[in-house]
This record gives C-alpha cells, structure tokens and sequence, in this order.
C-alpha cells in the first residue's frame, strides 16, 4: 500500500521568544519554547500530546496553526507550507482546520453573544446568515447544552459551559483536523464523558484528525492512537497509546505516568517515584540531556551529550542515551 | 478522646437571590474525624465550596444557614466573629480554589507566610527561620531563595505549596482543600498530595479535600462523600465505594469514568441536566435523570439508609440493578 502523505508534517521546527532581562540588566534573554521538533501526524488518528506545564505545547499548537511565526523549521498542512501561502490561500486553509483554545474564555469575545460568535467564522466564510444560524443550534446541540444559551454572553456562563462552547464554535466549520488544548479540563465527568464520546463519533464518521493536549493521562490512554511526551520544549518520546501507557521508556515519560492517579484505591500502595527536582529552565538549559538533573538514572554520558530521537521499536520514539542500549 | 473532630448536621444552605431563594445545599449531614482525609466529590456547582465556607464562616452574605455544625463539640454559628477569627487562625485552615487570589502580588510570599506566623509574637528574624522550614517542608525548591520571590515569580504548583505552607504555620487539626491541584500538572499534583499525606502521618491533621477528580480521592482519600445537587447522596469507606456504588447517580458517574480504551467501546453517559435549584420542592433531585426514578422519587425525600456502618446512601430503590 502507498503510504498516505501526513495530514501535519512537522519539521526542525523551533519557536523561540525574545524577553527583556529585567529592570537592572540590560539585553534580550531568550525562552526556548519549541526546539527542533519533528512529528507527522497521519490522517484519520489521535496524537495525544502531554508535558509538564510551560514545556511548550500551546506554543506548538500556535505554531502550527499559523498564528505565530516559526523561529526555524517548517510546518506542512495537507503538504502547504501556509506561513508561504496569500491570505486568500490561508483563509481557505484555515476553514480546515480548527482550534479550541486552553482557557475558554479566550475562544470567545466578551461583547458577542454565544449564536454571534458561533456564526461568525460560518458568516465570514460565506455561509448564508440564516442557514448559520440553524448549524450554531445543531452544533450547540451536539455538545449538550440548551438553545437558550445561545442568548447568553461569555460572564454569564460557567468554565465547562465555555469550553463546550468553543468546541460547539469549532465544531461548526466542519474541519478536517481539530487542535484540542485541555478541551475537558473544566468540564465534570458526566459532560466529558459526552464530549469525548461526541469527538470519537465525529472523527470515525468522517476521517478527521485531532491533535488533543491535556494533562489527564486517563483521557490520553482513552481517546488517543499515538502519544507524544514533550519535555522543555522538546519531543523526548513518540508511539502507540498502548505502549506508551503501559510501558514508555524515556525516564520523564516513565515519571509522568507514574504520577497519574489510578482510579482504583486498591492500587494506591503501589511503588510510586515522586519526581524530584524542579521543571528546568527554558532560558538556561541543562548540558547534555536537558532532563538529566531530575533522571533518576542519569549516567557520565547525559551529563555531556545531547540525545538524539532514536527508533526504540516498532513506531516508537525516544531521546535518551540509555533507552538505546536496551 | 472522641474520635470526631468536626459534624455537620442536617445542614442546608440557601443564597437570597433576585426572585427568591436557591438552594445551594439541602440538609446535609456528615463527620470528619481526627487524622482522617475525608473526600468531598460532586460536579460543578453542586455545593462543595459553600459547604466549606459555611464551616469557616466565610459564605457570602446573601447566605441563609440552617441546621448545626460542630467543631470538637462546639457550635461555630454561635460563636461570636472574634471567636470564630481564632478558630480559622489556629484550629482550622484552608486552602481556596484560587491561590493567586488569596496571595497579594505586591509582598513576597515569605513576606506573608512570615507576617502570618508573627501572629503568635516571635520575632522577625526567627520568623524568617521558620519560613525557611515550613518552605523545606512543602518540598519548594531552593527555599532560601523562593522566600525572597514575588507571587508571579512562581509557578502554579509553588504558589499552590505557599498556601500550604501558610497553613501549616498555623498546625491546624483541620485542614480544608478545596481544589488544590486542578489546573497542576500530574508530577506537581503528585507531590502535593503526598505532603497533605506526610501532613495527616506526622501531625495527625484532618483533611477535607474538595475534588471532581476521583483518581485523587481513590489515591488518598479514606472515606468520600458524593454530592449532588446540593444534596449529599452517598458517603462511606473509599474502597467499599469504589467497589460497590450504591447510589444511581454513583454508580453512573463510576462508569463515565475513563479507564479503558476507545477500542473497549464508548464512555457511559448521564442524561438530562442538573435541575434549577430554587424552591424546596421534595422529593430526590436526581429524580429526572435516574435510570431508576419511580412516581415516589419526584415525591418524597428519600431516607438516608445504611448498607453498612461505614457507608450510607440516599435513595428509594438503589438496592436493584441500574
Ligand atoms: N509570547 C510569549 N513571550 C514570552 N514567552 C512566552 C510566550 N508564550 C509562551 N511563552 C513561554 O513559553 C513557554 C512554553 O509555554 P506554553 O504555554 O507553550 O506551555 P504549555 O506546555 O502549553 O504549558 P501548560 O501545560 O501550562 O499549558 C513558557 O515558559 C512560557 O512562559
Ligand atoms: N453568593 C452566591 N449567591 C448566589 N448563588 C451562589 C453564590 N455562591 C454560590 N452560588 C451558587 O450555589 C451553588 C453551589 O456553588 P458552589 O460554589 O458551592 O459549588 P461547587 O460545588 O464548589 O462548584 P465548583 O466545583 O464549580 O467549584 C451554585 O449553583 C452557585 O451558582
Ligand atoms: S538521557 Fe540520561 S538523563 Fe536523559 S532521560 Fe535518558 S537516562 Fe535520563
Ligand atoms: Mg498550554
Ligand atoms: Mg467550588
């Protein structure tokens, strides 16, 4: 079989900010975000992308969709490279693809109504008002909540209400592919039960392709094909959900999982390492492997040497000396 | 010595509202005992926030209190406001659902950790000292220098660790967390749970841990109570309420739960909404959205009933299968 061109083709990508270096030192001191990063996403699957907090997900989610620039490296949607491409083209593209933002209230403008904000994107790209207006109640719909809201604006409505909304809101374009930055974070688990499921049928029924970041590792082993593990702005370890949840193999991915709660008290006596140390900096990396002052297993050689991603097994990525020699 | 340390009995609380009253919390009734972590679960909006401000008096003023809370066997609704001021600064303590809310951004945060310990008359210097320990005991990272850090200097996980760090300055018996590790990532969220379990091993401190999350009531808690509308619907040992749901909402929430795979089929939902929640009508207020609901659930309140002595349960008919 032909082998499908990846749906998102990202490539040595790196987004780095410039920011000032405080009131009594004078320069530029700069936030390494995203660094040298490499992933293709396939059509019709879940990437679920986890990390500590600040190890740079949002800023990769922004990068791809465009709304910030690349420091290096490029970002390939369906093959177009869209930081090339003439807003005409970009507006087009952009229809394809479609972001629910981490903090609900950013997805949404304060002044509009929920129905005017959902309309919008339809509206601005061409759809009549009327036929708008009758999908904003479908979508609405689809996430569980009542007609009437549609009335509402944002203040008056709780976290989990928004965040359903912006899913509604992104929902409503028919996208191709789905960035989902903690789209269930605020939500109970009866109504994340119902998105998770609604997200699931969307994407069987028609192919679609979803990026989804959050920290709860429960919703990553359940909704997603393969996982990502991001730490300090880099990639350290790709494969199949399956593996990954069971059995990861880089140290901070084995922390990571090892910190995610079990919904089952009669596991709580299990071994459980506590990660030491603090998240590193952005600014200051660490020589060698930037996890290696917090590895519990860190050798002379992490000290010194930057690791490179290195095939581990079947689809299955680390950046770590020692998971090699294994 | 009594075991018990804070009961709450038949507790309902009611906000005056435009248009009348909304019944946030309807005839509640549990205990917490002495070094024990006592769970409080439930959706958004059903009650648990006010339930913990009602203990440390801190509701909004629109807030109507009925029934008795006791403290080490004294009613807190009849103390006066210097009294209670002396129970929140020594006895009992919490940690809010927004600790960048409750920390000001102009003092560094051992500034106010060692404002807060000076209370008890020790100078400033030995108050520094003694921030310096209690930042060690939290587990912060350099403390000798996070002492000196300004609130947005730090980051959601340590400014979570100052407010508990607050907290033990004062050595409370009780110790009320409502939300202390949403929005935290897994590895932070992770250490602090293991301080509030060093806290209740060492010092025998009481824990009433607010949460949606139940991965954290299944790591740490010993018992839970469900919550529901504002009504408390089950409530018992962790493990037996693990094992055996008895409440149909419960049971459903048990099942929404993602434990699985998308392979091992979809997740269960809970149909229908949560209903509004003005006048006290009777009857179960999970009637309209339960598997099980007869005529008599939209009715009459049903009974609290004891499947066991370390786990009740609120319904008509939970004994069938849902
Ligand atoms: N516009 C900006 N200017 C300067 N620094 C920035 C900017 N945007 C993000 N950063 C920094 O980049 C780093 C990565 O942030 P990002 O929001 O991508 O993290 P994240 O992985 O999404 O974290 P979380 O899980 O907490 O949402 C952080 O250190 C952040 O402070
Ligand atoms: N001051 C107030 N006036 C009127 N209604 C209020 C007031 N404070 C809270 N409420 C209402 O009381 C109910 C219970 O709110 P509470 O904050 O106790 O919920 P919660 O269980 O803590 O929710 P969450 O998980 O979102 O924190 C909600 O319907 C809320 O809107
Ligand atoms: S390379 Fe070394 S320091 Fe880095 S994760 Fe692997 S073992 Fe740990
Ligand atoms: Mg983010
Ligand atoms: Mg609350």
């Amino acid at each position: 079989m032909e082998k499908m061109q990846p749906v998102i083709q990202i490539e040595h990508l790196s987004k780095h900010f410039s920011i000032d270096n405080g009131f009594f030192t004078k320069g530029k001191k700069t936030v390494k975000a995203v660094n040298d990063f490499t992933l293709n996403l396939e059509k019709g699957k879940i990437l679920g992308l986890v990390g500590e907090s600040g190890s740079g997900k949002t800023t990769l989610a922004r990068v791809i969709l465009n709304l910030t620039s690349a420091t290096e490296g490029t970002v390939l949607i369906n093959g177009v490279d869209m930081s090339k491409c003439s807003a005409a083209e970009k507006k087009e593209l952009r229809k394809n693809i479609a972001v629910v933002f981490q903090d609900p209230l950013s997805n949404l403008n304060p002044r509009e109504t929920v129905m005017s904000s959902i309309m919008r994107p339809m509206v601005l790209h061409g759809m009549k008002r009327a036929l708008a207006r009758e999908k904003a109640r479908e979508v609405l719909e689809s996430v569980k909540m009542d007609a009437h809201y549609l009335n509402s604006y944002p203040h008056q409505l709780s976290g989990g209400q928004l965040q359903r909304i912006a899913i509604a809101r992104a929902l409503a374009m028919n996208p191709q592919i789905m960035i989902l930055d903690e789209p269930t974070s605020a939500l109970d688990i009866s109504v994340q039960a119902q998105i998770l499921n609604l997200l699931l049928d969307l994407q069987e029924q028609h192919q679609l392709t979803y990026m989804i970041i959050t920290h709860d590792l429960n919703v990553i082993r359940y909704i997603s094909d393969q996982v990502a593990v991001m730490y300090l702005g880099q990639l350290v370890e790709y494969g199949e959900t399956k593996i990954m949840c069971s059995n990861p193999s880089h140290p901070y991915s084995k922390a990571l999982m090892a910190a995610s709660p079990i919904l089952d008290p009669t596991m709580r006596g299990r071994e459980k390492e506590i990660m030491k140390g603090d998240p590193g900096s952005l600014i200051h990396f660490p020589s060698g492997c930037s996890f290696h002052p917090r590895c519990r297993y860190a050798e002379e050689i992490c000290m010194q040497e930057r690791p490179e991603m290195e095939r581990i097994g079947e689809n299955h990525w680390a950046r770590c000396h020692l998971c090699m020699q294994k | 010595m009594n075991d018990e340390l804070l009961r709450l009995e038949n507790v309902s609380i009611n906000y005056k509202v435009r248009g009348g009253y909304l019944s946030a919390v309807k005839d509640v009734s549990f205990h917490v005992n002495r070094g024990e972590i006592f769970a409080v679960v439930g959706e958004s909006g059903c009650g648990k926030s006010t339930v913990a401000h009602s203990i440390m008096r801190l509701l909004d003023k629109n807030a109507v209190v009925l029934g008795s809370i006791k403290y080490n066997g004294t009613n807190l609704m009849e103390l006066s406001n210097k009294q209670i001021t002396g129970v929140r600064g020594h006895d009992i303590g919490m940690i809010f659902q927004n600790p960048l809310d409750s920390l000001n951004p102009v003092y560094t945060t051992g500034a106010q950790v060692n404002e807060a310990i000076r209370l008890d008359g020790i100078s400033k210097l030995e108050g520094w000292k003694k921030v310096i320990e209690l930042y060690r005991n939290v587990k912060m990272p350099d403390a000798e220098k996070r002492v000196q850090a300004y609130p947005h200097e730090m980051s959601g996980g340590m400014r979570q660790r100052v407010m508990i760090a607050m907290m033990l300055s004062r050595n409370p018996s009780l110790l009320i967390a409502d939300e202390p590790t949403t929005a935290l990532d897994v590895t932070i969220e992770a250490q602090i749970l293991e301080i509030i379990s060093q806290l209740k091993k060492e010092f025998g401190t009481a824990v009433m841990l607010i949460t949606h999350n139940f991965g954290l009531v299944a790591e740490v808690a010993d018992r839970v109570a469900i919550m529901y509308a504002g009504e408390l619907v089950e409530q018992g040992d962790v493990f037996e309420i693990f094992r055996a749901p008895k409440h149909p909402y419960t049971r459903l929430l048990m099942k929404a739960l993602p434990r699985g795979t998308k392979q091992e089929g979809r997740l269960q939902t809970i149909d229908g909404t949560v209903p509004r929640l003005m006048e006290v009508q009777p009857g179960c207020r999970f009637a309209n959205r339960c598997p099980m609901a007869k005529k008599i659930c939209y009715e009459q309140d049903p009974a609290i009933r004891a499947l066991s002595a370390t786990h009740t349960y609120r319904c008509h008919f939970a004994e069938e299968e849902v």
